[in-house]
């Protein structure tokens, strides 16, 4: 990753600045406790944490209007904590209870809000990008402006239904934005190792498709993109390719020994690049906040999280009865 | 307030642990993601990392130690105001363990004597309706056609749907109609299809994606079961797939072992799907109507040869017929023979030469695999107490392998022979026409296994 270059759009107000730090801090502080409840037992399975790659989402949802979409794999809490939903119910489906998104039926990997227009939360590698294309299609066919936001990683970026999808979506002008949150790791599995071309977003030109890649540290970085992709599909003008270079500071899952790279990697990456610590420096260095300001910020964060736990190991388990629900829509 | 740091989980089947390293030491300050600790697991060893910042005020158990439990106390962190004295207080506190709550009861294995069957046995169109004659090919089509003009979310995607009117002809016609918005010819690229569509029903529409084969759904079975099936689940059901994904299926004649497989049984195993596979083509086009309109993924097998026989169709405007329920296309005594799709051939030339052996057999078009009619055919068995099964799909796991055991499950008293299951060989489809012949049950095979379980 190379290093951060200055941003150039300055004409950021105080207040988004501020609302950046809040969502992103938001994001970090949720999932360090997930990683916490997790350890004592309160949360199974897999539980992938989106700690360092916080700028992504916020960066990307700043530009969303009403309406608009978006679908990921499994790493999704950040995602579902950047477009509103609410902490409790994420956290209580991370300890499978009824008070959960999905009352505790799909787990870390799979939630879903209707409200929100978030579209999960999805378990296999790749899968997700045609559903996306899909929910792109819909909007085309109801012939309203919305767009989707797909997002999906380097490792998924070589899943062969991606690029059946590129295609597709390209032909019939799909309004998508794929969103290739590139964290350099597809599970041990280092980019170089994976991946034949070192730029991901320029896999798009074989169909037609524009693409760039946005320095993921960087959340202004990140929403001066969002604004030119979605202006692009919103304009009827098809897809977009946005490959976000960020970094993840935890393992793959919680269960993930790490071997594949050095501690010193991950420190210098958080020691030189954290997305959190740039805005923070913004707010103080601009004179944007004080101290003050951000520790009042810190600790209503720290509340919602609590509370978040709270609520999570509170919240009852389903009701036995939950097992046969929900297997089919009623008609 | 001082806060203890509990030996962490760190896999899902993780109980103990060795803490195998400390990476700091009593009295220094740690951050949130400082790595405190290696702990080794019965699979790799991990690093442990600080939640919280604060200071280190003692390490309670010593590197080096094995067996440690999950959720032990290891350390106490002091935050910010605390004073040593705080040390006492916190090892002291109950720590706070994970939630243990007891499974709830399981229900009992039934042990009371099973259901009475309750078949509908209502008619699927009132009699003396006018009837016209058409082809499963033509009812298919009036199906979606009348589907279409009726509600402006169906559409239609597939290889060749649109200009060359359909690889079997299925849709011919419905571009001229409906125009390219609605009728939407895709590349050869199943699996992003199948995702898009499943993607497009979120989004409010009621997409039929045509798979010009079942066998090349294959490409997209992930999409099909992982995404359209079991999403209105995972969801807490906040995410039904009103999708009909169709095709045609089973064997068609000398094309060989890539495109001649029954999936019937394969789809009819998912919980979230339903499965419907038709014979006749007043079923054609009275369950495809219904599966367009049902909010959830809907599995429809066709079959090529079935496509241009000619059956009896209600004249009756919008004429549906629910999925789940079967149908007694020949009533009989002596035996009951269950079948679906193109199986009902084998099962209805069968019933109608053993009536020269004076047997009386009763024949059961199941129609829905997922919903299946249980009913109907433990009903019918119940009089019967004979059953063979047909279908051209293979023996292993085969639809009649489960009507089998759920009629030794509901109505074991009532059978007088085991449930003979005819079915497609244990082998891939061959090419030759002899072998081909073989590989597929037949008309004598049911005659022979309705002798058996009728001792004639």
């Amino acid at each position: 990753m190379a290093a951060r270059k200055p941003t150039k759009n300055s004409n950021i107000s105080t207040d988004e600045l501020k609302e950046f730090y809040r969502d992103m801090l938001l994001i970090r502080r949720f999932e360090e406790k997930a990683g916490q409840l997790y350890g004592m037992g309160l949360i199974g399975g897999f539980c992938h944490l989106y700690i360092g790659q916080e700028a992504v989402v916020v960066g990307l949802e700043s530009a969303t209007k009403e309406g608009d979409k978006r679908i990921t794999t499994y790493r999704d809490h950040g995602h579902m904590l950047a477009c509103g939903m609410d902490a409790n119910g994420v956290m209580a489906e991370l300890t499978g209870r009824a008070g959960g998104y999905s009352r505790g039926k799909g787990g870390s990997m799979h939630m879903f809000s209707r409200e929100k227009h978030f579209y999960g939360g999805h378990g296999i590698v790749g899968a997700n990008v045609p559903l996306g294309a899909g929910l792109a299609f819909a909007d085309q066919y109801n012939g309203n402006d919305n767009v989707t936001f797909t997002y999906f990683g380097d490792g998924a970026a070589n899943q062969g239904q991606v690029y059946e999808t590129f295609n597709m979506a390209a032909l019939w002008s799909l309004p998508v934005i794929f969103v290739i949150e590139n964290n350099q790791y597809a599970m041990g599995t280092s980019q170089k190792r994976s991946t034949s071309t070192p730029d991901i977003y320029t896999r798009g030109e074989a169909f037609g498709i524009p693409g760039e890649a946005v320095d993921g540290m960087d959340v202004l970085a990140v929403k001066a993109a969002s604004e030119k992709a979605t202006a692009h599909c919103r304009a009827g003008k098809g897809p977009y390719i946005l490959e976000v270079k960020t970094y993840r500071y935890r393992g793959h899952s919680m269960s993930d020994p790490a071997k594949y790279r050095t501690r010193e990697e991950v420190q210098k990456v958080r020691e030189e690049k954290d997305a959190i610590e740039h805005v923070r420096d913004l707010l103080l260095s601009g004179k944007h906040a004080t101290e003050d300001d951000l520790k009042a910020i810190d600790k209503e964060i720290k509340e919602i999280v609590n509370a978040s736990a709270e609520f999570a190991k509170e919240s009852p388990e389903p009701d036995p009865s939950e097992l046969w629900t929900d297997i089919y829509a009623d008609a | 307030m001082a806060t203890e740091i509990l030996m962490p989980a760190l896999s899902p089947t993780m109980e103990e642990g060795t803490l195998a390293k400390w990476l700091v030491k009593e009295g220094d300050t740690v951050a949130s993601g400082d790595i405190m600790a290696e702990i080794e697991t019965d699979k790799a060893t991990m690093e442990f990392e600080a939640v919280d910042e604060g200071t280190i005020g003692k390490i309670l158990i010593a590197e080096g130690t094995e067996g440690v439990k999950v959720n032990t106390a290891i350390a106490i962190l002091l935050e910010e105001g605390d004073s040593a004295d705080d040390i006492a207080s916190a090892a002291s506190a109950q720590a706070p363990v994970a939630e243990v709550t007891a499974p709830a009861p399981v229900a009992a294995a039934a042990t009371a004597a099973p259901a009475a069957p309750q078949p509908d046995t209502s008619p699927d169109w009132p009699e003396g309706t006018e009837m016209q004659t058409m082809t499963v090919r033509e009812a298919l089509n009036t199906a979606m056609a009348e589907e279409m003009r009726n509600d402006g979310s169906v559409f239609v995607m597939g290889e060749e749907v649109a200009e060359y009117q359909g690889a079997y002809k299925i849709t011919q016609g419905l571009l001229d109609e409906f125009g390219a918005k609605r009728v939407i010819d895709t590349p050869i690229t199943e699996h992003g299809f199948a995702g898009i569509g499943v993607g497009a029903a979120w989004g409010g529409l009621r997409p039929i994606v045509e798979f010009m084969t079942w066998n090349f759904a294959m490409q997209a079975i992930d999409q099909i079961i992982n995404s359209a099936g079991k999403t209105n689940y995972m969801s807490g059901g906040q995410l039904g797939c009103s999708i009909v994904f169709r095709g045609t299926n089973g064997a068609a004649a000398r094309v060989g072992a890539q495109h001649s497989q029954d999936y019937a049984a394969w789809y009819a195993q998912v919980p979230g799907l339903k499965v419907v596979q038709p014979y006749s083509a007043a079923d054609a086009k009275g369950l495809l109507k219904t599966a367009i309109r049902d909010p959830n993924p809907v599995i429809f097998l066709e079959n090529e040869i079935l496509y241009g026989r000619s059956f009896e169709v209600p004249k009756i405007d919008d004429f549906t017929i629910p999925l789940g329920k079967a149908r007694i296309a020949r009533s009989g005594n002596d035996v009951t023979i269950v079948s679906f799709g193109i199986g009902m051939s084998y099962a209805l030339e069968a019933a109608e030469k053993l009536t020269e052996d004076g047997i009386d057999a009763e024949v059961i078009d199941l129609r829905s695999l997922r919903p299946l009619d249980y009913d109907t055919v433990i009903a019918s068995v119940m009089k019967t107490n004979r059953c063979v099964t047909v279908e051209e799909g293979w023996p292993v796991a085969s639809i009649g392998n489960h009507i089998s055991a759920t009629l030794m499950e509901r109505a074991f008293d009532y059978l007088d022979a085991p449930v003979i299951n005819c079915t497609g060989k244990d082998v891939p489809m061959p090419y030759a026409a002899n072998l081909e012949k073989m590989a597929l049950t037949s008309t004598a095979e049911v005659m022979d296994a309705v002798r058996q379980v009728t001792y004639r």
